[in-house]
């Protein structure tokens, strides 16, 4: 580094800053509220939701090793009780759209296990027609925006569906998903200041899963407290475990409450983990296999809710044993149909490219 | 010494005004600062300043006079202790006018011409013989075009810098406020990239969103939004969901305005799988063309100029007037050459086409009104009759709208050419400030005139 000829020598000694408190400091922070205990229903369903998330990324990681999915592939793995938790406060109509980590998204959403694996094989019966990929899926029927492959796009995106809600008056609220590394994109905070500035419904969900693809939040962020990204603007976030679907649940059901009474977006940090790679071709050298290994024991998802079940008595080991049956052959299914259908029609090439 | 005050230039652009009003008579006294008349362009009213101190010895200009040009002589006054009568009968020192600077390769440099431009409409197809024309701007088209839209469709809505209650950076949108209300008519904050992905992500849902840019030179920061998300929707999601809307707003070079603020961007968006790009002349095509774009299920980029805002056209009286996208205008049939050009570029083509009859040379001017998707086949057919091909555009040379004309000829009309295709394009070079060198980096009517005298081998 250049020093001016001034210095040259001194050792330059950087000014102090004190903070200035004030009474804005914690404005935005809200408390997490407590996790809500779900009823035997709910703790049933979260666990096949999630099963059905792991299962079926599983099942994709297998099929990309085959070679029978190309190019990226984001699994989910580690992280399902976002999305699962965050879909049990959704009414009909509620949007959601995220970034390229999106199969867990599309299921929870109620789309096609048939069609997003066959999307994956780049197949003709994939909800794109084999067009999109794995980070391009839509269902205008689920109301699911997209897989988007920009990092952060999906936010300004999401604020525009919000603002759609707005401009309909209707009661939806629009659920944006995106992660860690997005979270330092400029457009991201263009968004959260129209969102507050406008009010618009939008529940902005950060899924920090500490790795913005190899780069640990340490190294990539400033400011590490994602639930307070919005305090230039006023919006509320608060800091959520993510890992256990009754908290996300929680806060779901608080968010979803705050933008449908008009009060504007609203910031949930989820505080989750992927345990596999960012992308297929990722060998994760940057973080430790026992934080991993530490992480699957002590807070996995799905573990969490199958003890509780196990231990309310909700259901027997043979009936989650079934259940997980079940859920194989849903997946196994899936990879069936995604490796036999057929490949798009060379026609294909030129369609959908203008309406 | 006695002071000219003279008719005050209030934007890049501006070549004249009206003097709407004196707020000082003659005798008053007043010190700088002191507002002394308020003009008016079709854009703003502004108020003049005085810059000296003085008393007001003589009023040249009367309040109410209309097409004051830029440097007129408005009044005169007289500085303190001196005979108000004397600086009233002439004389004083003037500010010199900016000089009148022409480059002396070309023979006359492309002037904005205020009064209206002929334009041989009846020769559109698409506009019936015998229909009835009123004279109108540009501007007041493109206002016309989206307020009749926003009147027709409740999903329809603009968003942008300035669009609402300042009425328009450029006046676009002047009145919509009024009639639409805060929800339809939405200032924006300075963040063209936020806006533009709210602008599609509405659009996702079925809205039509009109994004207006304050200049296409910002939209370079929203033009990930643009592409990877307007324009590439519909095909990712296998045709379930695309974004039907318009982004539109001056692009190109206006006056003086420098390099940041001075590019086309026909050739760029023209790229694009998934886009449409519509890019008009005449105000009768900016009026169809816009009714048209917003109407379109797909997201089309609108590209104007501010230059031409202010031009007036004829325009068909007619209830709903909307133009097909996609088709090329034959603004002059001719047999000698043809002359392909679009936007302001056709100013160019006109004024050359003109030039050239005087000498017996007929050139055929298309006017290609949409960049995407391209017209070829008007373009292909008109050559096959002349044999020669000049394009006109003011974006860059290198991969611009005529090197893919020229190239599409090349392939399809190789044996029709009796002259190599000359391609005449803004200079290589960032765009200047100077008055001279912004004159010398953009195409100009003696360039125009010398390309078709070339492949005409005359």
């Amino acid at each position: 580094m250049a020093a001016s000829s001034a210095n040259k020598g001194k050792s330059v000694k950087p000014p102090k800053l004190k903070p200035t408190p004030t009474t804005k400091d914690a404005y935005t922070k809200m408390v997490a509220p407590k996790p809500v205990d779900l009823s035997k229903e709910e703790e049933m369903a979260a666990y096949r939701e999630m099963l059905l998330i792991r299962r079926f990324e599983e099942k994709a990681g297998q099929l990309y090793g085959m070679g029978h999915i190309g190019g990226f592939c984001h699994l989910y793995i580690g992280q399902e009780a976002v999305v699962v938790g965050m879909q049990m406060a959704a009414i009909e109509g509620d949007q959601v759209i995220t970034g390229y980590r999106d199969h867990g998204h599309m299921l929870s959403c109620g789309m096609d296990p048939k069609g997003v694996m066959a999307e994956l094989t780049g197949r003709s019966g994939g909800l794109s027609k084999g067009k999109g990929g794995s980070m391009h899926m839509f269902s205008k029927e689920k109301h699911f925006y997209g897989g988007h492959g920009i990092v952060g796009g999906q936010v300004s995106l999401g604020t525009g569906l919000a603002f759609a809600n707005w401009y309909r008056d209707s009661e939806n609220v629009s659920m944006a998903y995106f992660g860690d590394g997005a979270s330092n994109q400029g457009q991201v905070y263009e968004s959260f200041n129209m969102a507050a500035l406008w009010k618009l419904p939008v529940i902005y969900i950060i899924e920090n899963n500490r790795y913005a693809m190899g780069t640990s939040v340490h190294r990539a962020s400033a400011m590490m407290d994602f639930s307070q990204r919005g305090a230039s603007f006023n919006i509320p976030g608060i800091q959520v475990d993510g890992m256990d679907v009754r908290a996300v649940k929680a806060a779901a059901d608080l968010a979803t409450a705050y933008c449908r009474s008009g009060q504007g977006p609203i910031i949930l940090e989820m505080q989750t983990y992927r345990y596999r790679g960012h992308s297929m071709s990722d060998p994760a050298k940057y973080r430790s296999k026992d934080e991993v290994q530490k992480m699957r024991a002590e807070s996995d998802p799905i573990e969490q809710v199958k003890q509780r079940i196990l231990a309310d008595k909700i259901a027997s080991e043979d009936d989650l044993k079934a259940i997980d049956k079940e859920i194989r052959e849903i997946v196994a299914n899936a990879a069936d149909f995604a490796q036999n259908d057929p490949l798009p029609e060379p026609s294909e090439l030129y369609t959908d490219i203008l309406i | 010494m006695s002071v000219q005050i003279l008719m005050p230039a209030l934007s890049p652009t501006m070549e004249e005004g009206n003097l709407a009003k004196w707020l000082v008579k003659e005798g008053d006294k007043v010190s700088s600062g002191d507002v002394i008349a308020e003009i008016e362009t079709d854009k703003a009213t502004m108020e003049v300043e005085a810059v000296d101190e003085g008393t007001i010895a003589k009023i040249v200009i009367p309040a109410g006079t209309e097409g004051v040009k830029v440097n007129e002589l408005i009044a005169i006054l007289a500085e303190e202790g001196e005979d108000v009568s004397a600086a009233a009968s002439g004389g004083g020192s003037a500010p010199a006018p900016a000089a009148e600077e022409t480059t002396s390769d070309a023979p006359a440099p492309a002037k904005v011409a205020a009064e209206p431009i002929k334009v041989e409409v009846a020769a559109d197809p698409d506009i019936p013989a015998g229909t009835e024309m009123v004279s109108m701007t540009v501007r007041e088209a493109l206002n016309s075009a989206m307020a009749e839209e926003m009147r027709a469709d409740k999903n329809v809505f603009i968003m942008g810098e300035e669009v609402a209650e300042y009425q328009g950076a450029y006046k676009i949108t002047q009145g919509l406020l009024d009639e639409f209300g805060p929800r339809r008519v939405i200032d924006t904050p300075i963040t063209e990239h936020g806006f533009a992905g709210i602008g599609v992500g509405a659009a996702m849902t079925g809205l039509k969103p009109i994004v207006e840019f304050m200049t296409f030179n910002f939209a370079m920061q929203a033009i990930d939004q643009i592409i990877n998300s307007a324009a590439k929707t519909l095909y990712m999601s296998g045709g379930q969901m695309g974004a039907p809307m318009v982004f539109r707003g001056p692009n190109g070079a206006a006056a003086r305005v420098g390099a940041q603020h001075s590019q086309c961007y026909a050739a760029w968006y023209g790229h694009i799988p998934g886009l449409k790009v519509v890019m008009p002349y005449t105000a009768a095509d900016y009026k169809g063309l816009m009714k048209a774009a917003i109407r379109d299920p797909n997201p089309v980029i609108f590209l104007e100029n501010e230059i031409l805002y202010g031009q007036s056209f004829d325009v068909p009286k007619v209830d709903d007037f909307v133009l097909p996208i996609g088709k090329a205008r034959i603004h002059k049939k001719g047999s000698d050459c043809t002359i392909v050009s679009f936007s302001i570029g056709m100013t160019y083509a006109i004024k050359a086409a003109e030039e050239l009859a005087k000498e017996g040379i007929d050139c055929e001017i298309i006017d290609l009104r949409t960049i995407r998707p391209l017209d070829m086949e008007t373009v292909i057919a008109s050559v096959k009759k002349t044999g020669r091909l000049v394009t006109v555009e003011e974006g860059f040379p290198q991969s611009s709208v005529g090197d893919h004309i020229a190239a599409q000829i090349v392939q399809k009309a190789f044996d029709y050419l009796d002259a190599p295709v000359i391609t005449i394009c803004g200079k290589d070079v960032p765009m200047p400030y100077a008055a001279n060198l912004e004159k010398l980096a953009l195409p100009n009517v003696g360039e125009v005139i010398e390309a078709v005298k070339a492949v005409t081998y005359r």
